[in-house]
């Protein structure tokens, strides 16, 4: 259908055909006072403040509700529109309490600023005003309840973007009240949007609760540091500290959506573990000297572990969360000293498909018109919210989800087909897949778009090469779209930079050079990579937080600042290269890692480090190709070698243990418990626990190789047969092994 | 001519006179002096001086932390830390008033929603130490508690006027 034009106060506008009058104003920078509508939430219509005088209809119509025609006219300034404009306004504020000076939304209110905008002054009712009892929702999302004037926003996101109904409307008129269903806490990991939408201080953010003012907050750009997906953020700042996030919009990646993660990660930036001061080890001490001495400290012990043991015997290991500045020259560094062993894959342990291919870069677009979304080892909504929130979307059109995973996660949407296998199954689930033989493989067949997503379980499996090897067959096969959704914000520049070993990184090294690694919770094999720490001779952290295991085998610590405090660059998933600046102030003496890695290098007396800023820095990546000899992918192996009989490790990441800045905020420490239930246990299905001879609640003994931790027994009917689900990341299992691999479990008598 | 005129006039100490008449004239008139501190000047209910936080009556403090006077404070006198106390109100933590800053207008108190931030008739303090001309929450509060009697009526006094 072709464009239609309109009228709204005698600007002639072109609208397509269903679009409302309110998004046609909207086009065209004509405001028009509104609550319940939001551009990306259906049409509500019960505000009633988007009232408008249309020519020929009898009454006032609501903008968001009414649908463009042919020559229509529409007055949203008239005497007619502005007397009901003002009629419901005062409907609004009837039962709206005049608490603004004690209202966490005061200076920022939809409401505060309408009611001055198209308000009157005064108001006839001089009643008693309704009030209504509040509910404790969980520990992100404080509740005013008296101030809400059920506009249904919050409802229509749990269902529509979210997709877990959480909230609803109970009752009807006055005594309609907001409200979760049954008294439970919200745990969608994109809650913390309703805090947004809320025209009102009905929702407010708990941990920011009564802290500061919208006035006071200066407001910066910045970029999500927590997922591939790299949502655009602003960090809103006092006196040089962010106080709270909030989403910036971006079509692309996040609409005007944020997961809380990115919202609530920034109470960790001020835990009480940051590194304040840098730190040498004297005497078997850890004690704060002067940057010139740790350095000086620094080189002395470096050359002379170096001299004695060789180049090849420094190795360094880094966040996948740190900026592409930081990747970059870390890994310059150390290839400058002579040593190629630099690793960010730090949960990863098998890259026998090929040691050089980057993950590949996939928009989040693809989903958008996927008939068939095939999971892999992805619990993506945990993982990447705001990639779960686009295929909730893509479910919603229609879209089939299928999934093969290693634990029956609980999604918002459900699975036209699913192949829950333990993780020595794995592998020849794929290949079922592959050689198009099963259900899933029909569903693939007759889609005529598919979207392929590799996860962290996937990529952390200990057959991940060959994982991998089989997804891109399969996505060549059903011509899919494959995107592999890598752990922490920057893989992608991790490879652009060169993080990446050029052979199989050495288990034990003599010197280590980490930075932004905590050793017992950001790697794979915690047990071996903090082995290797402590048999090292020389061990050089750059660090955001104290870790005890950096406390006990670090010989200097130099404080670095996470991403709020430094300029860098995070390359996401679809391969934007997204610069941001430091939004806030170091704290102590911590400077960004991109300068004390260039002043390392100066003291080390290696040339090409004079950076002068963090752009140039930035150049360089951009100018340099980074060729690294291609390794040619194996054939896949049939039957892959590995014993089937054993019982094997299923180690997701839980999603608030990601990184070091997500273990320490608290409000999210907080909700994750509600979320994913009694971490410090070992999982498994009825079955397992009769084939152990276990009952739940036993305390067990668990074992892989010479580690062991106790943990109690669980029983979990998402964990397949054959496996048991003990997370990683986490304090209680930081001394076993391989998030995925062979595990013993043991009766403790 | 002229200067004869002026020479001769001066022997008649007519301007001596006239300027001793005037000295004369206050001499004797009324005194206006007053012997401070004894003694004090009357003052108007809406004067502006030294600033006191005030408490309700059940001696709960009036303060909410709505940060309005911080936020229209012309001198960026006043400094706010805000957050929930332990029974869920909004609290502050920390507010403290620098005199040195202050410049007497009086709109903290206009923009105040809970007449907490008052501007006292007490004009007279001084400052022996670096650091004394904040006032803290515990000093205002003191000053608060000590006359409220007299801010109360001073409030109420003018009240009329708004």
């Amino acid at each position: 259908m072709s464009d239609i034009e309109i009228e709204i106060d005698g600007q002639t506008c072109t609208a397509a055909p269903n679009q409302m009058v309110i998004q046609v104003a909207d086009a065209v920078g004509i405001y028009i006072p509104r609550f319940c509508y939001h551009k990306h939430l259906s049409v509500a219509a019960n505000c009633r403040m988007c009232l408008v005088e249309v020519e020929k209809a009898p009454k006032p119509m609501p903008a968001c509700a009414t649908p463009v025609a042919a020559g229509m006219k529409v007055f949203t300034r008239s005497a007619k529109a502005l007397a009901a404009q003002r009629a419901v306004m005062e409907f609004l504020l009837i039962n709206h309490p005049l608490d603004c000076p004690i209202c966490d939304q005061g200076g920022e209110c939809e409401l505060q600023d309408l009611s001055l905008g198209y308000g009157k002054a005064d108001s006839y009712y001089c009643e008693g005003k309704r009030s209504v009892k509040d509910e404790d929702i969980g520990p992100l999302i404080a509740t005013d309840m008296t101030r809400c004037i059920q506009c249904t926003r919050c409802v229509r996101f749990g269902t529509e973007i979210a997709g877990i109904r959480e909230l609803g409307a109970t009752d009807r008129g006055e005594n309609m009240e907001i409200t979760t269903y049954i008294k439970h806490t919200i745990q969608s990991e994109v809650s913390g949007n309703i805090i947004d939408l809320c025209p009102v201080g009905a929702l407010t953010s708990k941990p920011y609760r009564f802290t500061a003012r919208a006035w006071e907050l200066v407001q910066s750009a910045t970029i999500a540091a927590h997922d591939c997906i790299g949502s655009h953020l602003y960090a809103h700042t006092r006196d040089g500290k962010v106080m709270r996030v909030v989403p910036r919009e971006n079509t692309a990646l996040n609409e005007t959506w944020i997961s809380d993660r990115d919202r609530f990660s920034y109470e960790g930036l001020y835990h009480e573990d940051r590194v304040q001061k840098p730190m040498i080890r004297e005497n078997g001490k850890l004690k704060e000297v002067s940057w010139q001495d740790a350095f000086a400290f620094a080189l002395q012990g470096l050359q002379r572990t170096l001299n004695r043991s060789g180049v090849a015997e420094l190795a360094g290991l880094i966040s996948p969360s740190a900026t592409l500045e930081e990747l970059y020259l870390f890994q310059k560094l150390l290839r400058s000293v002579g040593s190629t062993n630099v690793e960010h894959r730090l949960r990863q342990s098998d890259f026998s498909d090929a040691m050089s291919v980057a993950p590949l870069v996939f928009s989040l677009n693809e989903f958008s018109d996927a008939d068939v979304i095939l999971l892999i080892g992805s619990q993506i909504h945990k993982e990447q919210p705001i990639a779960g929130v686009h295929v909730q979307k893509a479910f919603k059109r229609g879209a089939k989800i299928i999934a093969v995973n290693m634990l029956d996660y609980d999604f918002h949407f459900s699975l036209t087909e699913k192949m829950i296998v333990a993780p020595q199954a794995f592998v020849s689930a794929l290949m079922e897949i592959n050689e198009g033989k099963n259900a899933m493989a029909a569903v693939l067949s007759s889609a005529k778009k598919v979207c392929i997503v590799l996860g962290a379980a996937a990529q952390n499996h200990m057959q991940a090469g060959l994982v991998r090897t089989l997804a891109e067959q399969i996505a060549k096969k059903y011509n899919a779209a494959l995107g592999i959704f890598t752990e922490g914000a920057n893989a992608m520049g991790a490879w652009i930079a060169g993080a990446v070993p050029e052979k199989q990184m050495p288990t034990s090294a003599k010197a280590y050079l980490l930075l932004n690694v905590e050793p017992d919770k950001d790697c794979g094999n915690p047990a071996a990579t903090v082995h290797a720490l402590r048999a090292a001779e020389f061990v050089v952290s750059f660090s955001i937080f104290h870790n005890p295991i950096l406390q006990a085998c670090a010989h200097v610590i130099f404080p670095i600042v996470p991403f709020t405090e430094t300029s860098g660059t995070f390359v996401n998933m679809a391969g934007d290269w997204q610069s941001f600046t430091g939004v806030a102030n170091a704290v102590g003496e911590a400077r960004p890692a991109w300068k004390v890695l260039r002043v390392l290098a100066n003291y080390l007396q290696l040339s090409g480090f004079d950076y002068e800023s963090s752009e140039e820095v930035r150049r360089e990546v951009k100018e340099k190709s980074l060729a690294r000899v291609p390794v040619v992918v194996k054939e896949v192996n049939v039957v892959a070698d590995i014993p089937k009989n054993k019982i094997y490790r299923v180690g997701d990441i839980p999603i608030y243990e990601v990184d070091s800045i997500v273990r320490r905020a608290k409000a999210l420490q907080a909700i994750q418990p509600v979320m994913e239930g009694e971490l410090a246990a070992v999982r498994m299905s009825t079955e397992m626990l009769t084939q152990l001879q276990l009952r739940e609640g036993m305390e067990v003994r668990v074992k892989q190789g010479e580690h062991s931790v106790r943990l109690p027994v669980k029983l979990d009917t998402h964990v397949p047969g054959g496996a048991v689900f003990v997370p990683g990341g986490i304090e209680a299992t930081k001394e076993l092994g391989n998030l995925f691999g062979e595990i013993e479990i043991e009766g403790i008598d | 001519m002229r200067r004869l005129r002026l020479w001769l006039k001066s022997f008649s100490f007519s301007e001596l006179i006239r300027g001793l008449t005037v000295t004369g004239r206050y001499f004797f008139r009324k005194k206006t002096t007053i012997q401070f501190p004894e003694e004090q000047t009357p003052k108007s209910p809406r004067f502006r001086g030294l600033h006191a936080l005030r408490r309700y009556p059940n001696g709960e403090e009036r303060c909410i932390a709505c940060k309005l006077c911080e936020a229209v404070c012309p001198a960026l006198a006043i400094k706010i830390e805000s957050e929930p106390r332990e029974d869920g109100s909004r609290r502050t933590t920390l507010y403290e008033v620098d005199v040195f800053k202050c410049v007497y207008c009086g709109f903290c108190e206009e923009a105040c929603p809970v007449d907490s931030i008052v501007l006292t008739r007490h004009d007279e303090y001084h400052v022996e130490n670096r650091g004394e001309n904040i006032l803290t929450k515990e000093k205002l509060l003191a000053i608060g508690d000590k006359y409220e009697a007299e801010i109360a009526a001073d409030r109420k006094e003018d009240a009329r006027y708004r």
